[in-house]
């Protein structure tokens, strides 16, 4: 075993870590913010605004991430790249970063299943309880806010901690679009190295590290509201 | 806070009057024009067989249920409807029905606490959140009712946690915390085990006493005889039998009224 690279990469593993804690963080909260009103017109919008939620899970649940994210990356890319006024935009420093792509395509992705999750977390929380939040007078509003929302997260919080684990091994994806989270930089160091089991084993403790920090912090948040059957 | 669109009739002596109301599920007519008028102060009771239309009578009252025809008239303020497209009669200004809302407090058959909130939280959720009232006094409010309904040292449990009974009362706190006009109960001890029933009618029959002005579904004839101050026997749809408990409990003139309520306990 040869662990002479180790302290030369150290600082830039640091910086990748960082990096793959933002990729997941962005991508789960972009991803449940557009998963709220996917899973949710699914069950009380109209017809057709639930047919386009329908279709937009199918379209995310059945395609490879990997495609999805070559094809904003190197698709929609470079269909900006040719637009000379988003070049010269205060955005393009942005636009033209894998970084962006990663997190985009992360989060439509994650929209996608947990999307479906949601509209699940939202048919299980009992109708009793909506009535009874409407009979003293909510708004529809307030209702969603201080009843359904609340209630269906608690309902899916273990199913969501396994989406976020899923997540996080789906973000070494990134190294493809030159995002150096933490595979990137292994990748880096494999090509500078030559060097295949050292850097693999690294990057697979790595991630096994950041999974448990996950489902702890999930079961903490579990922990909060005691619940019963 | 009255809407000055609305046509305010004052009468300060009706809380409820609901007027000829039918209740259609497709082809199938549950309410065929019943009336009812609930002065303040007094315990309307309503029984009947299982079907009879007792509950979604009352679910029609603060629109849990839309009406397919009548009027429904809440301290003195008519809601106003229109006709939606599903056939049945929809309030047609959503602020004044949760306004109205707010006035009549419902307690359900299966409780409806919010199971991710503990009981004191419960209690104060409307109040603070629809009607307004400040944390800290509606906190108190709470915790006096609590210990009315005899709660008090429950009021950080989870509704999981609580019996059935408990449960019930809890959510009888919540509906009295907004200090309704009316109170509404739809069948409050039928998901009770037997040996539970008995605390939860207790505080029923304690807001009667007080003067509280109720409408109450329920199969406990007993119960209704001696607290109702008004008894309405439904029948398939139709009001068969109505009046003082001593006439319908007693001396009914209708010969199903008569079996009801001689077979029903």
């Amino acid at each position: 075993m040869n662990w002479s690279w180790f302290p030369e990469y150290f600082p830039l593993l640091l910086q990748g870590m960082w990096l793959t804690i933002q990729l997941l963080a962005l991508s789960m909260v972009f991803g449940l913010i557009i998963a709220v009103p996917v899973g949710l017109v699914q069950i009380t919008g109209p017809r057709w605004l639930g047919a386009i939620a329908r279709g937009y899970c199918t379209v995310m649940r059945g395609t490879p991430l990997l495609v999805q994210l070559w094809l904003l990356y190197f698709g929609l890319g470079s269909v900006f790249a040719s637009y000379p006024e988003i070049r010269q935009s205060v955005f393009w420093p942005i636009l033209r970063e894998g970084y962006f792509y990663a997190v985009l395509a992360f989060s439509l992705n994650e929209g996608g299943y947990a999307g479906e999750i949601m509209r699940g977390a939202f048919l299980s929380v009992p109708r009793g309880e909506l009535e009874s939040a409407r009979a003293f007078g909510m708004s529809p509003w307030q209702v969603l806010r201080r009843i359904w929302l609340p209630r269906a997260f608690r309902n899916v919080l273990p199913t969501l901690a396994g989406e976020t684990v899923l997540m996080l091994k789906a973000t070494p994806l990134a190294a493809t679009v030159t995002v150096l989270d933490i595979f990137g930089v292994i990748l880096r160091v494999r090509q500078n190295t030559y060097l295949t089991y050292e850097p693999l084993l690294l990057a697979a403790a790595l991630y096994m590290v950041l999974t448990l920090i996950v489902t702890q912090m999930f079961s903490r948040i579990e922990g909060q509201v005691p619940s019963r059957r | 806070m009255e809407n000055a669109a609305t046509k305010v009739i004052v009468d300060r002596t009706v809380a409820v009057q609901v007027t000829d109301l039918h209740k259609k599920f497709g082809e199938l007519e549950v309410l065929k024009g019943v009336s009812l008028t609930a002065r303040e102060g007094s315990v309307v009771s309503m029984i009947g067989a299982s079907g009879s239309g007792k509950s979604t009578f009352l679910r029609c009252i603060n629109f849990l249920e839309m009406p397919t025809q009548g009027e429904i008239e809440v301290t003195g303020e008519k809601v106003s409807l229109a006709r939606h497209k599903d056939g049945d009669l929809h309030p047609s200004d959503r602020r004044q029905l949760e306004r109205i809302r707010t006035r009549l407090g419902m307690v359900f058959q299966s409780f409806n606490l919010w199971q991710h909130m503990t009981v004191l939280q419960n209690v104060i959720e409307a109040p603070v959140h629809v009607l307004g009232v400040p944390k800290a006094e509606a906190i108190d409010r709470a915790e006096k009712l609590l210990h009315k309904v005899g709660l008090f040292d429950k009021r950080d449990q989870y509704p999981a946690f609580l019996s059935g009974g408990q449960q019930q009362r809890a959510a009888i706190a919540r509906a009295l915390c907004m200090e309704p006009k009316v109170m509404l109960f739809d069948e409050p001890t039928s998901a009770l085990d037997p040996e539970l029933v008995g605390e939860v009618l207790k505080v029923i029959r304690d807001l009667a006493d007080e003067g509280r002005t109720m409408i109450l579904v329920t199969h406990e004839m007993k119960f209704a005889r001696s607290v109702s101050s008004h008894v309405i026997y439904l029948y398939k749809g139709v009001i068969e039998e109505q009046g003082p408990p001593a006439q319908v409990f007693g001396s009914p003139a209708s010969d199903r009224c008569r079996q009801f309520v001689s077979g029903s306990h």
